[in-house]
């Protein structure tokens, strides 16, 4: 049931389409402003094939993320060929790999180029898993599949100390490594609006009181503090979910401090705008001013504070867990899959270990793209 | 003026004050007793232990143990003892010119930032909407995306394994080759801190200059947009003195107020670069405090980066009062 309100402006609106003029609502002016930003489009596609991917990752990873191929630590990423022997094209397949050591106790993979695996997509006969945690099935993406059915290893970003597969491991440690953001958000947004409104509309003491905590709250060290409460954290002895959830807390707790600042800062200001005072003087009470007259002024702001909140908490959750003092075994993070990357010994034996690095600058990148773009979009004093 | 800078001064001892017991109780409660490893250490004696437990009240309540903490700290300098380097806290958190290092590493990259973020955000507002201006926010985004320990990393992997430097004799990590830790300044030497040196500017100076570039540029459309910048141009005078002797002065203010907030974010920042290059920072004793639990080491460090936050706030402040005249000093 339409209002009369939204019925006067939907005639308004016929009239004026009537007379030539298109009139807009600020949702189809934001959408429209956000899409003018190219790079933010791609950025935010980049976005939601990182979600999907999340959501999938187990049917998008070969292997479940915890099987160690024990004859195989430290694989290379399984070479994928294209053409067959006599140089002509063919469907891709990989050998199978064996692993030798040489005289120096080098660890060395050799093919087995009696056999080819070819790689055939949406196999089932994989690896148990829950669709979305719910439909149970076996099905993969893709595997290494001979004629005869038998299977190989394939390991498309190789394999870690265990023989663990990196690519299943980076697609499972990514719904970690972007759930972090968000769910930071939803304690330091609460923490930080409420505290902030209350302290920029009431003032007085309690807005001196509140301004005492945030200002001690923002002379903590970010960082060194971070890692100081992950030792605990993990001197605790907590599960690793359990580690998860005091990380996220961890980052809330010393980001609240400057959103509540700025919060308080806009609710201040528009406090003393005309329109407050006029619903003052009608007779709202402050519960209506702050939600119906405050709140919608300040809305535009959080969307591009929360947007760009995201890239940060990933990269100070990736720093983390890099340090060990982030995501603990057997939860995994692209930051947390770095940290066996930590000299150059490993790395030179071992490059593709610095593959998990690649997709945290791609997702933060294109965050931060989608953010820029929010930004652009909801200024309403942008000039498009 | 310089009741307001007292005053602003002074206003940091309760905050640190609130920091200190908000550290201390971090590390109390991090299981772990210290004292207990330190018993087992043979090559702390009996009577080391005696007159810490006793100087720091380690078998007195909570409370006390924190007021005894601070007194020593007040009274006469004492931060404690470390139990993993036998050595005064101090000493191990600054660790031969580790101080020195830590505020020279962060001073010369803010330097860089500046000297390259402001002339490039001029550019880049001066070609607005050009495709240079697009490479130019491109790569200030690519630079605040990429986490500064996995750049550091993948340098250090360019440099080593595939540049191969080490077959010229030079090294990676470290602020100098060792040989030159001690030895008298001499060109060599600066040569060689030079090139140990411009992997931790490129990764620490690239995560923040997207925001001062972005700043610097969207400040400078602003004010070209005043009134009075069309009128210089009516004037007749050429563009380049509009920009840069009209436009660019007012357009500037806004960076040289966060320029106090920039120094604790590099500090804080550096900490992870200097452990994947091996830098003989500050951060990096915090770090080796942390991994072998010296609570006493981390309760300082914890203190000093507090101590660098609020100076850099201080500093932003006095900054901001300095080159903004319609700030109130009271």
């Amino acid at each position: 049931m339409a209002t009369r309100a939204q019925r006067r402006s939907q005639k308004a609106q016929q009239k004026s389409e009537e007379q030539g003029y298109v009139s807009r609502s600020q949702g189809q002016m934001i959408w429209q402003a956000f899409r003018r930003h190219r790079v933010g489009n791609v950025g935010t596609i980049i976005v939601l094939l990182f979600i999907v991917g999340a959501l999938f990752a187990q049917f998008i990873g070969p292997y479940d993320y915890s099987r160690q191929f024990r004859t195989h630590p430290y694989a290379p990423p399984s070479k994928v060929h294209w053409r067959a022997e006599d140089g002509s094209l063919s469907r891709p397949y990989v050998y199978g790999t064996k692993r030798t050591i040489n005289e120096f106790y080098q660890a060395n993979y050799e093919e087995d180029t009696s056999k080819k695996f070819y790689i055939r997509f949406f196999v089932s006969g994989g690896a148990k898993y829950r669709l979305l945690g719910l439909i149970p099935s076996t099905t993969h993406l893709f595997a290494a599949v001979a004629e005869d059915g038998t299977r190989t290893e394939f390991f498309l970003f190789g394999s870690d100390r265990l023989g663990r597969d990196l690519f299943t491991r980076c697609m499972v440690g990514s719904w970690v490594s972007l759930a972090v953001g968000p769910l930071v958000i939803l304690i330091s947004f609460p923490l930080g609006i409420v505290l902030g409104g209350v302290s920029g509309y009431y003032g007085g003491g309690v807005d001196m009181f509140i301004q005492r905590i945030c200002e001690v709250f923002l002379a903590i060290p970010g960082l060194p503090i971070l890692m100081a409460m992950g030792a605990a954290l993990r001197g605790f002895g907590l599960s690793a979910i359990l580690v998860f959830f005091g990380v996220i807390a961890a980052l809330a707790i010393i980001s609240w401090g400057g959103l509540a600042r700025i919060i308080r800062g806009q609710v201040l200001a528009i406090r003393e705008m005309d329109f407050v005072t006029a619903a003052r003087a009608a007779g709202a009470n402050d519960l209506r001013i702050i939600l119906r007259h405050i709140t919608p002024n300040i809305t535009s702001y959080l969307v591009v504070n929360a947007t760009l909140t995201i890239p940060g908490m990933m990269l100070t959750e990736a720093a983390l867990s890099f340090l060990g003092y982030g995501i603990q075994e057997p939860m995994t993070s692209w930051g947390q899959l770095l940290n066996v990357a930590t000299n150059v010994s490993s790395i030179e034996l071992h490059p593709w270990i610095l593959i998990p690095g690649a997709f945290i600058v791609v997702s933060v990148l294109a965050f931060n793209f989608m953010g820029d773009a929010v930004r652009d979009a909801v200024d309403p004093y942008s000039i498009i | 003026m310089l009741t307001y800078i007292i005053r602003r001064t002074l206003y940091m001892l309760p905050l640190l004050l609130i920091v200190s017991l908000i550290s201390f109780t971090l590390i109390k409660i991090m299981p772990g007793d210290f004292l207990t490893l330190a018993r087992m250490d043979p090559q702390i004696t009996e009577e080391t232990l005696q007159s810490q437990i006793e100087r720091f009240g380690l078998d007195r309540p909570f409370m006390v143990q924190y007021w005894l903490w601070l007194k020593n700290i007040v009274t006469r300098g004492d931060f404690g003892f470390s139990f993993d380097t036998k050595m005064p806290v101090y000493r191990t958190l600054f660790l031969g010119n580790r101080l020195p290092w830590t505020v020279f590493i962060a001073l010369s990259t803010l330097f860089l930032q500046y000297l390259f973020a402001i002339p490039i955000g001029i550019y880049s507002a001066t070609h607005q909407y050009k495709p240079s201006d697009h490479i130019v926010t491109f790569l200030g985004f690519l630079g605040l995306s990429i986490p500064n320990f996995f750049f550091a990393l993948v340098l250090l992997w360019m440099l080593v394994v595939i540049f191969r430097v080490g077959d010229y004799g030079l090294t990676v990590g470290n602020a100098m080759d060792m040989h030159f830790y001690g030895a008298p300044l001499s060109w060599a030497k600066i040569v060689n801190i030079l090139w140990h040196m411009w992997p931790v500017w490129l990764v620490l100076g690239t995560s923040g200059m997207a925001v001062l570039i972005r700043l610097m540029r969207g400040n400078l459309l602003d004010t070209l947009s005043l009134p009075y910048v069309q009128t210089a141009r009516a004037k007749g005078l050429r563009e380049r003195v509009v920009v840069y002797k009209h436009a660019v002065r007012n357009a500037v203010n806004p960076l040289v107020t966060i320029l106090g907030l920039q120094l604790p974010t590099l500090v804080s920042g550096s900490v992870i670069v200097a452990i994947v290059l091996n830098l003989p920072t500050v951060g990096r004793s915090y770090f080796a405090a942390l991994q072998r639990q010296d609570e006493n080491v981390i309760m300082a460090g914890l203190l000093f980066f507090s101590l660098f936050l609020l100076i850099g706030n201080l500093f932003s402040d006095f900054l901001l009062a300095w080159v903004d005249p319609r700030i109130r000093y009271d």
